[in-house]
């Protein structure tokens, strides 16, 4: 790898760190990524010349204070701060200073940057797109092209999203473990929407919104090593990636939406899969089970099936039935029905999905499977009916074009009966 | 002499490599261990999970069990073992066999990529 390479790669993963201790001591967002950007600045000066810093988190927030007290102190005429240079050689200068620098508020530093962009007057794209910004500090560019919006657009959105949080008075004081419980919930909820904002995206912008997923998935990871302890980030993080495993076998060469049943499973990703499952086993132990955890195990259960023949579908009917009962939502219906249509067949299901006719009269997804089960069911034109509603509802080209299929294929049937 | 080459390196920088520039590490470093490996001179060669995936068992008179990797900087590594167990449970009740009655603890780590190498020549301290 290159200098710059190395440097940038480590200059992306202090960030949340840097930043989130540089607010502490700023209180102040826009000052704390401005003296971060300088910090850079100067690492990209010095870092090829003196080598890597020990502990470059701990050599930007250092930097990057200096940075901000010498513009205040210039105005008062007091003496200079020592150049960043005599702490950016090799010796144990900085792993001194990294403990003068509180590293114990380092887990809390991270969580409150990644709760202030979980505000709740923020809408869950606005709460994505600050995250992004501030936390992974990719550019606006960048985050526009995730998004499939323009740049001005992009800009405007994440100005207007950081005051509001600017004036929503996240404390800085230490949280207790209730207020630090919740804010890990809201953080963990936003990385879940940021991670399926990157997966729903089908067609040709798969390759643009990938990164979407390997961002939520790189949060997870830093959350987790935070809290090593909390089962419902260990099943976050393992749902991630066993969904992420998928990628590959997700779309085939039209960008056409392959189905999990469909899919060539030697395309998945073995490495992402086996460290889900290692993850699903530490977080069994904590015997605390939850909604990530939950549908972690079942995403498991796919992975473990080496053809589609082979899933364990009444394991994956009773883990939708946990999942109904702590966290019930129609969607979670929907998808217990396809596993009840594999178990008891296709009237059990549709019989199941009735009641959710009012809830989803605008999701895709639920008149794709009424379609599909009515179809099995030998009921071609209420079928009909039903996908010409999931085509008028679908948001992506795939989606349609998947739906499209079933309509020839019953269009087929019809001529030769 | 038999020498273990111990692996470094900021898994939050590593993690955050691309496939291909995690391929490109790899290759480079496959130059390096294929020559080795026709001298006889390689043994088994792991790449493990990330920290996250790593449990510890704390030894004691009751041995605890902690999430995460082992992070105290007062002890050193001494040693490792390579067991092949069915589940995490199977591996964690084997190290505190390991370590009943003793103090220090084992970092529990799933590994993601094995290579068992040739058997080497030597013996520990020739």
């Amino acid at each position: 790898m290159t200098d710059l390479a190395w440097i940038d790669a480590a200059l992306r993963s202090a960030r949340p760190q840097a930043v989130g201790a540089l607010l502490r001591y700023f209180r102040d967002l826009d000052r704390a990524e401005e003296a971060f950007q300088e910090a850079c600045l100067r690492a990209l000066k010095t870092w090829p010349v003196n080598g890597p810093p020990r502990d470059p988190a701990a050599w930007l927030i250092l930097v990057g204070r200096n940075f901000a007290l010498d513009e205040t102190r210039r105005f008062r005429r007091t003496e200079e701060l020592p150049p960043e240079d005599m702490i950016s050689d090799r010796d144990d200068a900085e792993s001194d200073l990294a403990e003068r620098l509180d590293s114990a508020h380092y887990r809390d530093d991270v969580l409150r940057l990644l709760f202030i962009c979980c505000h709740p007057d923020l809408p869950a794209t606005q709460q994505i797109a600050l995250a992004l910004r501030i936390v992974s500090g990719l550019t606006v560019k960048e985050i526009a092209r995730a998004f499939l919006v323009s740049e001005a657009a992009m800009e405007q959105r994440i100005t207007r999203a950081k005051s509001r949080v600017a004036s929503a008075d996240v404390p800085f004081e230490t949280p207790g473990a209730v207020e630090r419980a919740e804010r890990l919930g809201a953080v963990a909820a936003m990385i879940y929407l940021l991670f399926n904002e990157g997966y729903s995206a089908s067609g040709g912008d798969v390759h643009v919104r990938a990164p979407l997923c390997e961002e939520a998935i790189r949060l997870a990871r830093l959350l987790l090593r935070l809290f090593p302890a909390e089962p419902e980030i260990m099943g976050l993080l393992a749902l991630l990636l066993l969904q992420h495993a998928r990628t590959s076998a997700r779309l085939d060469a039209n960008g056409e939406i392959v189905l999990l049943e469909d899919q060539d499973r030697r395309l998945w990703d073995r490495d992402m899969i086996a460290e889900g499952f290692a993850l699903i086993e530490k977080a069994v132990r904590h015997r605390r089970p939850g909604p990530y955890q939950i549908q972690a195990a079942i995403a498991a259960v796919h992975a473990h099936a080496g053809r589609p023949e082979d899933t364990d579908w009444s394991e994956i009917d009773q883990l939708y039935a946990v999942l109904e009962r702590t966290q019930p939502s129609p969607v979670v219906s929907l998808n217990r029905a396809v596993a009840v249509s594999k178990v008891k067949g296709p009237a059990a299901a549709l019989a199941l999905i009735e009641d959710l006719a009012k809830p989803l009269a605008g999701y895709f997804h639920f008149f794709g499977l009424r379609g599909a089960l009515l179809m099995q069911l030998g009921r071609h034109d209420e079928a009909r009916v039903a996908f010409d509603r999931a085509i008028a509802l679908a948001h992506t080209p795939a989606e349609a074009a998947h739906i499209r299929q079933h309509l020839d294929r019953l269009m087929q049937d019809s001529q030769t009966a | 002499m038999l020498y273990a080459i111990l692996c470094y390196h900021d898994e939050a920088v590593v993690n955050s490599w691309t496939k291909e520039e995690d391929d490109a590490v790899l290759a480079k470093r496959r130059v390096v261990t294929d020559r080795l490996a026709t001298q006889k001179k390689l043994g088994p060669v792991a790449r493990l999970m990330p920290t996250t995936a790593a449990t510890t068992v704390r030894n004691g008179r009751e041995a605890v069990v902690i999430d995460g990797p082992f992070a105290e900087t007062k002890e050193q590594l001494l040693g490792f073992y390579l067991v092949d167990c069915g589940t995490l449970q199977e591996a964690i009740d084997a190290a505190r066999q390991l370590g009943r009655d003793e103090t220090g603890a084992f970092e529990v780590r799933p590994v993601r990529y094995f290579a068992p190498g040739t058997q080497p020549g030597s013996q520990p301290g020739e």
